[in-house]
């Protein structure tokens, strides 16, 4: 099965201490660290692990600057057997439905059984996958916590909420967003994306994919963090005394009798 | 005159000498024995290289010490003396036994040298060392199988029990020592008989009273008990031979290598492979151990050599808290291995490629257990090592891509940002701004020089409650008058655990960027609070100034008289304290931090049961603080609880990591208000005279 996962750099919401630029209007990037999209890193993975199983090979591709090649590089030393990176002037203020053509091209230009993202990005809204499906007019399912292969099919597990799992029966080809938690990732050390460091990943700008980037429909107006809200009070006191407030709090609130 | 008794080399049996058995028994036992040798060392000759022929006389004295004088063996009594007994019979009864091989088809043979005076005083030593063999075994044998001592427990997804095995080999060791002294006496009864002048039999020994009750035996049956108790030693000594190297007993073969070859420098770790340099990695194809091929020839060794005496994990701080970790079934599970992949007839097995090390005989979390204490090490009395086996497992993990989750967050952050919590790293000189009023910091990262770095590692750095230990670092260094200076954001973690959990290159890294920024700041010596930075800038890394732990400083500060300490005013309080073991097992430094502690005028100290070279290891530090173990207790309650034991209610570490996991157990165990922990800088700086 030959299989296509998107993947995105963001700044590493773990290792990072986000602060406001002095515009306002973006977080400040002097001191950020970059890594891949943490759901990226389970849909590299499962589809690695379907390769595994069924054979095929996996292309990871990314909407981004030079600096994006190391994203690619660390999928790459996962396993992912080749690298696509979309670069181009015109992509740098695209919005979702921007991002989504440009890989549409890209997907074009190959011919994959499947196509996965990650559910979202940590800087993102979570709407390229589903734009992907539609402009190729695939099946889609989002969220997806298990996948098994039955012949041309799929079969798909999805995490509703409260708990649940839907199960759906998917025709390939498709697209489908992965969520974090579907298996465990393998690690990726300096090692292993030396190993990768001279494997040539092709970068295609929107004249190779023969793209008119539409113009971005939505814009970032404001970014800020909200200001701490009233919603919580915190209990001071001695365990006893913090028990006796919480009691008499329920009470008054109705919620105990 | 004719002999009291005809000797096996002179004896018919129905027309056959017996010289003819006596000669064909020791044939067949010696070649049985080669080829059985010949097996066992085939996966050694598979195996990776290892460095052991250097630093002759060390490994020399190792031997004389560890092998000869038994020396770790009386850290536990009991089975260590009866051990010794029964060391010390073999080595005396050697020459006896190979004697009595000869004797059998060579009428008369002595050993060169054992004919006259000294084959005489010999034969009276090797009497009593019979006897004591013999009562050695009965005791180790009522010990195994009726007593049963916990740590010879086999649990029982490791297999069935080894009892079985233990005492059958006490009862050929006792066969040997009956049948040899039944053999000299039956020589010495039928002598007394036909008035001849007997060998002189040791009064008190096993041969004697066989002797005593033997002078009223028909000279024809002391005949027969001659030749039959000749024949039993015989067939005994070389089955025993060739039984050897089919179970534990093998250690009683391979001990006297293993020791010589056994682990000289303390607190480093292997190289990734011997005679690949850290700039040839690169060209490797696989790291660490993933088949068991890649083990290195030392490695097997030890796995043949383990006695299963249980010790390592006795004082496995990760046993103990029942991880799935007993370091004991590492070296069995490897020798079982071993004995079944490399069987004695039949071809090598060559392991399907989806045959795996790591799940099919070692379990991940087995393998992630382990805190690289050291405590298993410091008790073989073998010489059989673990955290290189476990690293190099570990190695083969990574390489792999096999790492926990919970591990591969903070080895990102590392790779990114130098520390485990991926904290900013212009953040990481912070802590100096709270006492910037009244400790000078000088900063390298500014252009500031200074004598002496004080290289503080990442917990210390950036861990709010640890970064205490920094400040009364610097506040000591500075009392003292000593000119220092921190790399602030040019530091990054030393990477102590980061070599120890297998993750090699970025070690390298993390290393070449910490000597570049060491050596570019001219400095003359190290110091630092961090007993984990303090090994690897030791240990790990090369060419570096001298390396000292603030314990040191302080100890020789106060004997210069630059620093005085302030009484504790009958605070009422028990001090004890804990060893790290980076600082301890593998450092040696005990007495500096005691010292320091003993300085303080008024402190009452108490140690605990396990201190020392035994100290209990608190949990682990590094990346150990960010894994997520199975296990049914933490370390540090049971370190607590040992302190409780003693009757203290402050335990004193030297180490932030010590800290983390005491200051959890404390809470956790529930002895908040009645026990405390802090640091020794941390109590020195408060007791700072002026």
């Amino acid at each position: 099965m030959e299989i296509l996962v998107c993947v995105k750099r963001v700044p590493d919401t773990s290792e990072n201490e986000i602060e406001l630029n002095s515009a306002g209007n973006d977080i400040d990037r002097d001191d950020l660290v970059y890594s891949v999209n943490e759901w990226d890193n389970y849909a590299v993975e499962e589809a690695l692990q379907i390769v595994d199983k069924v054979g095929g090979s996996v292309t990871v591709v990314s909407v981004g600057d030079e600096e994006t090649e190391e994203v690619l590089r660390r999928e790459m030393a996962m396993g992912a057997e080749k690298g696509l990176l979309l670069s181009d002037d015109a992509f740098e203020e695209a919005d979702g439905r921007g991002i989504a053509t440009a890989l549409k091209a890209a997907v074009d230009k190959g011919n994959y059984d499947l196509i996965l993202t990650g559910a979202q990005a940590d800087d993102g809204a979570g709407q390229v996958g589903g734009m992907l499906a539609a402009m190729l007019d695939v099946p889609f399912a989002s969220l997806v916590n298990t996948i098994e292969v039955d012949g041309d099919k799929l079969k798909v597990g999805r995490e509703i909420e409260g708990g649940n799992q839907e199960m759906h029966e998917v025709s390939l080809p498709c697209v489908l967003s992965i969520q974090t938690g579907i298996n465990e990732p393998r690690y990726v050390g300096i090692r292993g994306i030396r190993k990768v460091a001279s494997v040539e990943i092709p970068t295609m700008g929107a004249g190779d994919l023969g793209l008119d980037v539409p113009a971005a429909k939505v814009k970032r107006l404001d970014y800020f963090l909200p200001d701490m809200g009233e919603g919580a009070e915190m209990l001071e006191g001695s365990t006893e005394e913090i028990i006796d407030k919480l009691v008499e709090l329920l009470k008054a609130k109705g919620g105990l009798k | 005159m004719e002999p009291a008794l005809l000797s096996p080399a002179a004896f018919k049996f129905f027309h056959i000498p017996t010289a003819l058995f006596a000669l064909l028994i020791p044939l067949v036992g010696t070649g049985v024995f080669v080829f059985i040798m010949k097996r066992r060392l085939a996966p050694l000759l598979k195996a990776a290289p290892d460095n052991r022929f250097n630093r002759p006389l060390a490994r020399l004295w190792r031997v004389l010490k560890i092998w000869l004088a038994q020396w770790r063996q009386p850290r536990y009594r009991m089975a260590g003396v009866i051990h010794i007994f029964i060391f010390a019979g073999f080595l005396v009864l050697s020459i006896r036994s190979t004697t009595l091989v000869f004797l059998g088809f060579w009428p008369g043979f002595t050993i060169p040298g054992f004919g006259g005076a000294l084959g005489h005083a010999y034969n009276i030593f090797k009497d009593y060392a019979a006897t004591w063999v013999l009562i050695a075994c009965v005791i180790a044998a009522v010990r195994r199988g009726i007593f049963k001592p916990e740590r010879y427990a086999v649990p029982k997804h490791y297999g069935k029990d080894h009892t079985g095995e233990a005492v059958f080999v006490l009862a050929l060791i006792s066969t040997l020592m009956i049948s040899e002294s039944l053999f000299e006496a039956t020589l010495a009864a039928a002598q007394i008989q036909e008035l001849q002048p007997a060998e002189f039999v040791a009064p008190g020994t096993l041969a004697w009273m066989f002797r005593n009750m033997l002078v009223d035996t028909p000279i024809v049956q002391l005949q027969s008990m001659h030749i039959t108790a000749y024949f039993i030693h015989d067939l005994t000594f070389f089955f025993f031979l060739c039984f050897l190297p089919l179970g534990k007993h093998f250690h009683v073969i391979t001990s006297i290598f293993n020791v010589y070859f056994m682990r000289l420098a303390r607190g480093n770790i292997k190289p990734v492979k011997y005679g690949v340099s850290e700039a040839q990695l690169d060209d490797l194809e696989s790291f660490g151990v993933k088949k068991f091929e890649d083990f290195t020839w030392k490695h097997m060794l030890d796995f043949y050599s383990c006695a299963d005496c249980g010790r390592c994990s006795d004082n496995c701080p990760a046993n103990a808290v029942k991880r799935p970790l007993s370091p004991r079934f590492i070296s069995i599970k490897g020798r079982d291995y071993a004995f079944a992949n490399y069987p004695l007839s039949g071809a090598d097995v060559v392991k399907a490629e989806d045959y795996q090390l790591i799940g099919d005989i070692y379990s991940e979390d087995e393998i992630w257990s382990c805190t690289t204490c050291g405590a298993c090490e410091q008790e073989c009395p073998l010489g059989i090592e673990y955290i290189d086996k476990i690293v190099d497992l570990r190695r083969g993990m990574v390489d792999e891509g096999n790492v926990p989750q919970s591990l591969q967050k903070p080895l990102r952050a590392l790779e990114k940002r130098g520390n485990p919590w991926g904290k900013m790293e212009k953040k990481r000189g912070d802590w100096v701004k709270e006492i910037a009023d009244d400790v000078p910091v000088k900063r390298f990262e500014k252009g500031e020089s200074a004598e002496v770095l004080y290289f503080v590692d990442s917990i210390s750095s950036f861990d709010d409650r640890m970064q205490s230990i920094a400040q009364a670092t610097a506040r000591i260094l500075a009392k003292a008058g000593i000119d220092f200076g921190i790399l602030g954001k040019l530091e990054k973690d030393s990477g102590n655990e980061v070599r120890r959990f297998g993750e090699e290159m970025l070690f390298q890294d993390l290393k070449s960027q910490n000597t570049e920024a060491i050596l570019e700041a001219g400095i003359k010596k190290i110091v630092t609070a961090d007993p984990h930075a303090f090994n690897a800038l030791r240990k790990d890394y090369d060419n570096l100034p001298p390396v000292e732990h603030i314990s040191q400083v302080i100890c020789k500060q106060i004997k210069a008289g630059r620093l005085s300490l302030t009484g504790t005013n009958g605070d009422g309080k028990v001090y004890t304290y804990h060893d790290p073991c980076y600082l301890g097992r593998h450092n040696q430094l005990y007495d500096d931090p005691r010292r320091v502690l003993d300085a303080i005028p008024g402190l009452t100290r108490v140690e605990m049961l396990r201190s020392g070279d035994r100290s209990f290891c608190c949990g682990g530090g590094g990346l150990m603080l960010f894994y997520e173990p199975e296990e049914e207790q933490r370390m540090g309650v049971l370190r607590v609880e040992m302190a409780a034991r003693a009757g203290a209610n402050v335990i004193v570490t030297a180490c932030p990591f010590c800290l983390v996991n005491m200051e959890d157990a404390i809470k956790v165990a529930g002895l908040e208000g009645k026990m405390e922990a802090v640091d020794l800088c941390e109590l020195v700086a408060s007791h700072l005279a002026d």
